[in-house]
């Protein structure tokens, strides 16, 4: 075939005429035109809304979802099926509706390259997808209950319902309903107990971002329970070294067989505190006696592995202590003090090991960490020693200063009383 | 004796026997303002002790933005002694500044600026630009937040003067912002360029305070008694210098000076940031001024007046030259007690918000 590039032009010309007389249509759509003066607010908050869309801001308009003529002048001309018109879709169609552009890699190029094309595919995989694919269930969530519909905003802008401070809010409109979830049989506290975790802590008090929220565990598109045998995997997206620690742990095989699921045994799932201390031991309240008792291997590592770090904790305590004590008394102790984040460092590589369930990995950072604090506490008492001798050397000193400046003043009164009789004489 | 033949060996060289008459002559006026002949005294011995001090210092301490602070940081806990140099050096050079405005205020109620000692007059407001530039290149040179921030404070309120402030602030900064090249240029001044500078001016100051002797104030002229140089006076002044190594001994052991944290150009400047006490009228001024004045920056303008108030302090002696001018006097008198009450009132508040 011949290339022409006089026709290549032509080509060039007539899509540039399309569309400027699709921008001139769109800017004056009669759809917007007229549902914007309708007085039933249903039909016209979507012309109201759609004025914050980023499907406008991208150049569409309602016929490009909805089919129909935006140029026509009446509301039969404009709603032709001949001309294509679709109207409200159904529930079930909703996927696919969305999925006519949002599926199509070619199409969405044009709009943003970097944009994912399965979500329609994966939306399927969900536990609302195959409700609604396998049994008509119009009452699970789609497209629109979570990107709402005619004011969807980008994820990324704040005032979007899928912004991450904005998901589990989005998520609780139907999960938090105990009526609307009666029929489906699952709870309705997720979203309750998900506030009051430090997941959510981080997420909402200082803004952290990168905090999980419902669709970072479950999923967005594709959201479903990740199950038992997939929880470490979900946790363990952040949590890389717990994960791997406990793998290797023998925790792992006991889990297994006794069918726990494995992070959340101990830490739970949407009601995450901050883990303690005290979690782990033998003492009343410890997680461990849960599943171990007196005279089993768990129970004496448990113990030995609560008692390092609360050994650990009283060394960082006391070298801290005597070091802010020799700073309050205007010693230098920066540098010490920077020293000992050793330790703190040593407490925090502890409390992670304790996933490996090993004593002997506990101990191993545990100990190092001790001997930096004991430095650190020798530094406090040097410091407090030379505050010491500063005030003693200072009394020593002033006396002989003082002791000078009399010898002086004596000297000239001895001088001023002889030349007194100098002059008398 | 075996002394006279090394002291006749010396005379015929060094004529100390002609020194020696001369300071036996050498008498200092006795009135019941003497007091404050001795704070000229004091200034020049607590300068002297910033220079033995800065030169134990100067053995450790490393000029770059890498190794400053960590030097400063060795000086005071690993050296023998470092503390209490380190120490001795800032409380030192913090009483000189406050002596020096006693002695100037001293001099100038007590009119000793008086023909013929225009020109010592006007070597020790030299001293005085001379010493507030040690202060402030030396609060530099521990290389800590709190220096950092307020070098850039200091070194933009130079460039915001009309004309000459960009290229000024360009010198003193080595660049447009505050880098490891400000310390370095700042060293520099600290230990050469202000030291040799100040070393001439001492000179010529200690110099004419001897050709012309001690000011007598025109009240006392008729009434004053005198005192020896040598031994009295000199004793006299041996006490305080006594004393002084007394106090700068304790303040360094009880108050030892703070190193703080080190400078981090990319961290925000602190909360509440302010210069040291001697700058802190003059930027309590600036805080306080409207941003605009007739139409004029206001910060400007206040900087324009304080260099306006510096350079009228160089023509003080020759625009009152006389006891004789009454009405003179009497605006004399008002201005310096309404500059010390401005001086005394706007640090206090400076130091208080």
């Amino acid at each position: 075939m011949s290339y022409s590039p006089h026709l290549s032009y032509l080509s060039h010309v007539i899509v540039m005429l399309i569309l400027c007389v699709s921008a001139q249509a769109q800017n004056k759509s009669s759809c917007i035109e007229c549902h914007i003066k309708l007085e039933d607010t249903r039909l016209s908050a979507p012309a109201k809304l759609f004025d914050n869309d980023i499907h406008k801001s991208r150049g569409l308009s309602c016929n490009d979802c909805h089919g129909g003529d935006p140029n026509a002048t009446t509301k039969e001309s404009a709603k032709d099926p001949g001309k294509g018109y679709l109207g409200k879709p159904k529930t079930l169609d909703i996927p696919a509706y969305c999925g006519k552009c949002h599926s199509d890699a070619n199409l969405m190029k044009r709009f943003n390259p970097s944009l994912r094309v399965d979500q329609e595919r994966e939306y399927y995989t969900s536990v609302h997808g195959k409700l609604l694919k396998e049994k008509n269930e119009a009452r699970v969530a789609t497209c629109i209950s979570c990107h709402s519909v005619h004011g969807i905003r980008a994820p990324n802008d704040p005032l979007s319902s899928v912004y991450p401070t904005n998901v589990a809010e989005t998520c609780s409109k139907c999960h938090a309903s105990s009526d609307y979830m009666k029929p489906f049989g699952i709870p309705s506290d997720q979203f309750a107990n998900y506030k009051t975790s430090v997941h959510a802590k981080a997420l909402y008090e200082k803004q952290d971002l990168s905090a999980p929220t419902c669709n970072d565990c479950h999923g967005n598109h594709g959201a479903t329970p990740p199950g038992i045998p997939s929880v470490a995997n979900v946790c363990g997206q952040c949590h890389a070294r717990q994960a791997e620690l406990f793998q290797t742990s023998p925790h792992k095989a006991a889990f297994d067989q006794k069918q726990f699921g494995e992070c959340i045994t101990c830490h739970s799932n949407h009601a995450i505190t901050k883990p303690s201390d005290e979690m782990i031991g033998t003492q009343q309240g410890a997680l461990c006696i849960n599943c171990h008792s007196s005279g089993d291997k768990g129970f004496a590592a448990a113990g030995m592995m609560r008692s390092r770090i609360d050994e650990l904790i009283a060394g960082i305590d006391r070298s801290t202590a005597i070091l802010d004590q020799a700073e309050r008394k205007g010693m230098e102790v920066s540098k010490p003090k920077f020293d000992l984040k050793g330790a703190t460092d040593a407490l925090t590589h502890a409390r992670v090991l304790i996933h490996s369930s090993s004593t002997a990995e506990v101990d191993k950072v545990v100990g190092p960490g001790l001997e930096v604090a004991g430095k650190g506490y020798q530094a406090g008492l040097a410091a407090l020693g030379e505050w010491r001798f500063r005030r003693k050397g200072l009394a020593v000193s002033l006396f002989f200063i003082l002791f000078l400046a009399a010898l002086v003043y004596l000297k000239i009164r001895q001088i001023e009383s002889r030349q007194a009789a100098r002059q008398q004489m | 004796m075996k002394i006279d033949p090394l002291k006749n060996w010396l005379d015929e060289r060094l004529s100390l026997s002609a020194i020696f008459a001369m300071a036996e002559k050498k008498e200092v006026p006795l009135h019941s303002q003497s007091i404050w002949y001795y704070f000229g005294g004091m200034t020049l011995f607590l300068f002297s002790v910033q220079v033995v001090t800065g030169i134990l210092l100067l053995l450790y301490y490393r000029p770059s933005a890498e190794n400053a602070f960590e030097s400063v940081q060795f000086i005071i806990t690993e050296v023998k002694f470092g503390w209490l140099i380190r120490s001795i050096h800032s409380w030192s050079a913090n009483l000189m500044i406050a002596t020096l405005f006693i002695h100037m205020f001293s001099v100038f109620f007590l009119r000793a600026y008086y023909p013929p000692r225009e020109i010592t007059w006007v070597s020790g407001a030299v001293l005085l630009f001379i010493v507030i530039c040690f202060g402030f290149s030396g609060y530099l040179l521990p290389w800590n937040k709190l220096a950092f921030f307020a070098t850039k404070v200091g070194t933009e309120i130079a460039g915001v003067v009309p004309i000459v402030g960009r290229p000024v602030l360009r010198f003193l900064r080595g660049g447009d912002d505050v880098t490891g090249a400000t310390l370095t240029r700042f060293f520099g001044f600290h230990v050469a360029v202000l030291p040799a500078t100040a070393t001439v001016f001492i000179f010529i100051h200690v110099l004419l305070v001897q050709m012309h002797g001690m000011h007598v104030p025109h009240k006392y002229e008729k009434t004053y008694q005198r005192m020896k140089f040598f031994p009295n006076f000199i004793l006299r002044d041996l006490i305080g210098w006594i004393l002084a190594i007394g106090v700068l001994a304790a303040l360094a052991a009880l108050f030892p000076w703070e190193l703080g944290e080190k400078a981090d150009p990319f961290a925000p400047a602190p909360a509440g940031i302010k210069p040291e006490w001697y700058f802190l009228f003059m930027f309590q001024t600036l805080k306080w001024l409207p941003a605009k004045i007739l139409g004029m920056d206001g910060e400007v303008l206040g900087i324009m007046a304080f260099n306006l108030i510096a350079l009228l302090l160089f023509v003080v002696p020759f625009i009152d030259r006389s006891p004789e001018n009454r009405r003179r006097r009497i605006i004399f008198n008002t201005c310096g007690v309404f500059a010390l009450l401005y001086i005394v009132v706007m640090t206090i508040v400076g130091y208080l918000t």
